[in-house]
């Protein structure tokens, strides 16, 4: 027990940043759900989506999930796979666009 | 490896590229379940990501339009229509878990075994609440609306069969973390992280850094609701 005490090096935390954590993100989901509530649409709308949202996951990643205070070959194996998950949001999007081109003209122009 | 101490190795990148070049373990300091929950985590963000992004392209590409959220998940409240309110519910009940589950886990470092016992307690019944409001709202959309994988009164057809699929493999992971929760709120209880006692299934000797393990898995379960509420409740 004694060994695998030390191995974890378990650090312990003061108990305030927990809950001011805690508070932001419940202050941050109301944000999110006002931007329901007032209707905001068009680019306002998803831009405040998208901010909020990555705020609270990084919080969430950062201070919860104690990313913010693992050494960095931890922290960059889980992080630098996301940066495909973002490539591969990027292809789709080029080909919804062009799905949904295709489909239109298609439906209503139809073909040869 | 007890006399590993990780203030004295270089932090930052210089020390990742000196931990990966150490011929020994690349993650210092890091228990091996933990390392492995991560590693499992990480797999899981990809099969979440996989839906969400097929939502996105399917949701880009319909030519009818899609379902209004805002409509289609409002309930009435004494008659005056609310929207989103049952989904605002569960995500606030969710973070207050995802809060509760936090504090287990500081006190299981402390090796407080009431509190940190006490916490994973109610990290579970605010899960089980959660998915309580899951099953409320599937029956409601089910039952009441007439939602259905393949048809909905809404809009675009594809509606249902995303939002069961990603609203109930987000659903099956809470399901499984409130087991899991209840199971180590009682080993928690009896004092086997204190006693080192032999578990059941695994008989390795249980330790609080369980608690850490089962901590990362419920805030990944928080994290993907984050997203989940963005994209599918909000968008």
């Amino acid at each position: 027990m004694a060994d695998t005490q030390k191995k974890e090096q378990t650090t312990t935390h003061k108990i305030g940043i927990y809950l001011w954590i805690w508070a932001l993100l419940f202050v941050l989901s109301f944000f999110s759900y006002m931007v329901d509530w007032y209707n905001f649409q068009g680019l306002l709308r998803w831009s405040l989506i998208l901010f909020f949202m990555f705020l609270k996951a990084g919080l969430i990643m950062a201070f919860f999930m104690h990313l913010f205070w693992e050494r960095y070959a931890l922290v960059n194996v889980l992080l630098w796979p996301m940066t495909a998950i973002a490539c591969f949001v990027g292809l789709m999007v080029a080909e919804g666009k062009y799905t949904v081109f295709s489909r239109l003209f298609y439906f209503f122009v139809g073909g040869a | 490896m007890s006399d590993l101490n990780l203030d004295k190795l270089p932090g930052g990148f210089k020390g990742m590229s000196e931990d990966i070049g150490s011929d020994q373990t690349t993650f210092k300091g890091v228990n091996w379940g933990k390392a492995m929950m991560w590693i499992f985590l990480l797999s899981d963000t990809f099969v979440f990501s996989c839906f969400l992004i097929a939502y996105m392209k399917v949701r880009a590409s319909v030519t009818e339009p899609w379902p209004y959220p805002s409509e289609v998940f409002g309930l009435e409240v004494f008659g005056v229509p609310v929207p989103l309110l049952l989904i605002a519910i569960m995500t606030f009940v969710l973070i207050t878990s995802s809060g509760t589950m936090a504090l287990a886990v500081k006190y299981g470092y402390e090796k407080n075994r009431k509190m940190c016992g006490l916490f994973v307690l109610l990290t579970a019944i605010g899960g089980l609440t959660f998915v309580g409001m899951q099953a409320f709202e599937w029956s409601k959309l089910i039952f009441h609306d007439g939602v259905r994988p393949w048809e909905n009164p809404f809009g675009a057809e594809q509606f249902g069969a995303f939002f069961f699929m990603i609203t109930g493999f987000h659903g099956t992971h809470v399901s499984i973390g409130v087991i899991f929760l209840f199971i180590f709120a009682r080993k928690v209880y009896r004092g086997d992280f204190d006693t080192g006692r032999r578990g059941y299934f695994t008989t390795m000797k249980s330790d609080y850094v369980a608690i850490e393990i089962l901590g990362l898995y419920w805030h990944f379960v928080d994290l993907v609701w984050v997203f989940i509420f963005a994209f599918f409740y909000l968008w």
